[in-house]
């Protein structure tokens, strides 16, 4: 008796108590979100258009900030430190598409998932050995990003808001804008996807697939690099960044593994559920819940809807 | 020339369904586990402890998800969990009950994991692919959370870890500070055989069958009578059990101890690398995945200072750790690349050159 008013009292009392922390909760929550839901949008991008689960986003994302802060910190100015990445990211892109999509095609999915292991592994050690393994701090205000606080007086206390979260948010909603446009609006995005629809449907139009390919991962590469900016700007730049990425894929199959707007609405819920079971419900258990929660909000999700909020209703013949 | 089939005449039935049709083949299965066994007298400490233990229940790991993964062709990431489950199964099975023979509990401790497995493999009869697999993520997670919240799992120690008390076999230490490599190497590759065995006879009996079946395509595995509910449970039940058992190993017979952080994803990732760079639905595969994947950073560690040594250059530990990372990278895609369906096909491709040596065709 005693316990049940633990869990479904005494949280909401809370909660009702000191309204101020809650809005803080959530908030953190909406910024976690917002940050998932970038990571995951780099994976939807690639799976639409090459059916290929890439385990390598959340890599992509730290190797993105890594090569971003290598550059300034060898010297060259953060501006074009930015652009440098930028280009790296499109010679990623290129490489990746010859070397192990191209030869690779027509293979099982999870022969394709297997490879893009080994990106990871291979960018893990590549990024350490020219870059170092040492954490890294962002060139936040290099880049002109806002730095600071500000502490908003709301519900009787206050909230403490990050610049560079607020910066992040609207980042993340031009950028998810931006690729919304593209998608709907330009000839490569119309290209994407026919596709995302059918390989072959799109060839026999003349649509190049290897063209498409570099396309769709230089596309991901930039939402590892803003992504990564983000990231590196609430901590630091280090590999340890990459078992949060594991939790982009809760995102995903909340979303559906096809859908932009899945990928922005799972990010939210994920960021939400586990900020706010983390704070009220984890005492309970001892803490650290943060660590699977998410995989069980996931879980039990699919367990109704097999192919996530938004994903395309699957269709099995024989 | 030798190894070819002419003259060997099935008289009946039991003989043409047996596992090694081939004399040859039987006969050097033989010859294999006997150098096995030898090597217990003829290995050197380093090479028992740090190789070929590890090896074998690696091996024994890769079996377990090759039945899940190439069998039933149900993604899984949670094989660490599920071996950290048999680890910590039989911690409490031993300390609870010190005075039942240690392999008893050993093999015990993986129905634990079945039943683990089962629970956690229930969202495979609604979902499959990745979404399969990243929900079995959510076991990886849940399980190593509760290896280290969970404080009586590790009968409250201070420091959070599991520690192997000392047991013994026919008078001879086989766990703990006192055991030998060799007597634990024996240990492990008598269970590993043993296991082996029972899995080959799985999967080539009706088991097998169903769980083929429902890979290749499982509404039409159901249509012509197979229950998905039973084959993809019992697929999980067993591919657990083979885990756990192979995680209760590699804490009892190999670490000597572990903390909860020894069954992270690292490990589940390298076990489904071993499953699909050795073959995919292949026993043999998964042995040589096993071989490949654990020892090839072995053997990187031995050979790239080597290697830069005469060229001149000095080169750090750290950065030998860097190139290994990224050398296994390159060596997946490389394999992926080259044979898509792992050391198993090669094999497969080694044995026709083989029949037809000396000649062409």
């Amino acid at each position: 008796m005693n316990l049940l008013h633990q869990i479904f009292v005494e949280p909401f009392l809370f909660m009702g108590e000191a309204p101020d922390l809650l809005l803080q909760v959530l908030w953190e929550g909406f910024v976690s979100g917002i940050l998932y839901a970038l990571i995951a949008l780099g994976f939807v991008l690639i799976f639409k258009a090459s059916g290929v689960f890439n385990f390598a986003q959340g890599i992509m994302v730290v190797f993105a900030a890594l090569t971003l802060v290598g550059f300034y910190a060898m010297g060259v100015p953060a501006i074009l430190s930015l652009a440098l990445a930028i280009g790296v990211m499109f010679l990623l892109a290129v490489t990746v598409e010859r070397v192990v999509l191209r030869p690779l095609v027509n293979q099982p999915d999870i022969i394709l998932f297997m490879a893009t292991f080994g990106i990871t592994y291979f960018l893990i050690g590549f990024g350490e050995l020219i870059f170092g393994g040492e954490p890294k701090q962002m060139i936040t205000s290099q880049l002109m990003l806002p730095e600071g606080r500000t502490n908003l007086e709301i519900a009787g206390g206050f909230v403490t808001i990050q610049h560079i979260d607020i910066a992040a948010a609207a980042i993340a909603v031009v950028m998810i804008a931006t690729l919304g446009i593209f998608f709907s609006k330009t000839r490569i995005g119309r290209a994407l996807r026919a596709v995302a629809d059918s390989h072959k449907a799109a060839l026999s139009v003349g649509i190049s697939l290897n063209q498409i390919w570099v396309t769709v991962w230089f596309a991901a590469g930039i939402v590892a690099l803003v992504t990564g900016i983000m990231w590196g700007a609430r901590s630091d730049v280090s590999f340890a960044l990459q078992i949060i990425a594991f939790k982009a894929l809760p995102v995903l199959i909340l979303g559906g593994f096809t859908s932009i707007p899945g990928a922005i609405v799972g990010g939210l819920i994920i960021g939400f559920g586990e900020k706010i079971a983390e704070f009220y419900w984890g005492p309970l258990v001892g803490g650290g819940i943060e660590s699977w929660f998410a995989y069980i909000i996931a879980l039990i999700f699919l367990v109704f809807r097999p192919q996530g909020l938004f994903g395309e209703k699957i269709i099995e013949r024989i | 020339m030798i190894y070819r089939e002419a003259g060997q005449f099935k008289s009946n039935y039991a003989a043409d369904m047996a596992v090694f049709p081939l004399r040859q083949d039987r006969i050097g299965i033989f010859v294999i586990i006997l150098l096995a066994y030898s090597m217990a007298y003829f290995g050197s400490t380093f090479m028992l402890q740090a190789v070929l233990i590890p090896f074998l229940i690696f091996a024994l790991a890769a079996i377990g998800l090759n039945m899940l993964v190439g069998y039933t062709g149900l993604l899984s990431l949670g094989t660490g969990a599920f071996m950290g489950v048999g680890a910590y199964a039989c911690y409490k099975l031993m300390t609870i009950f010190p005075g039942v023979n240690v392999i008893v509990w050993i093999f015990v401790s993986g129905f634990f994991a079945a039943g683990i497995g089962v629970i956690f493999g229930l969202p495979s009869l609604r979902i499959k692919g990745f979404y399969l697999a990243v929900a079995t993520l959510a076991a990886q997670f849940f399980l190593q959370w509760t290896f280290n919240r969970v404080p009586w799992l590790y009968n409250y120690n201070v420091s959070g870890a599991i520690e192997a008390p000392r047991r013994t076999l026919f008078d001879v230490h086989i766990v703990g500070a006192a055991a030998t490599p060799q007597a634990r190497y024996i240990v492990v590759l008598t269970i590993v055989i043993l296991l082996t065995w029972i899995a080959s006879n799985i999967v080539h009996g009706r088991i097998g069958r169903q769980w083929m079946a429902i890979r290749d395509m499982d509404i039409a595995a159901e249509l012509m009578g197979i229950r998905p509910f039973k084959a993809k449970l019992m697929a999980f039940a067993v591919s657990s059990y083979y885990c756990g058992v192979a995680g209760a190993m590699m804490v009892f017979l190999w670490y000597g101890g572990a903390e909860y952080n020894v069954f992270n994803i690292e490990q589940s990732f390298l076990i489904l690398f071993m499953v699909i760079i050795g073959g995919l639905g292949s026993l043999i595969g998964s042995f040589f995945g096993a071989a490949l994947i654990f020892m090839l950073p072995i053997a990187m560690g031995a050979f790239l200072p080597a290697i830069f040594a005469p060229l001149g250059i000095r080169v750090g530990a750290e950065t030998i750790e860097h190139l290994r990372f990224m050398i296994l990278g390159a060596m997946i895609i490389f394999f992926l690349i080259v044979e898509p369906h792992g050391l198993a096909r090669l094999w497969q491709i080694v044995k026709q050159k083989l029949r037809v040596w000396p000649f062409p065709y």
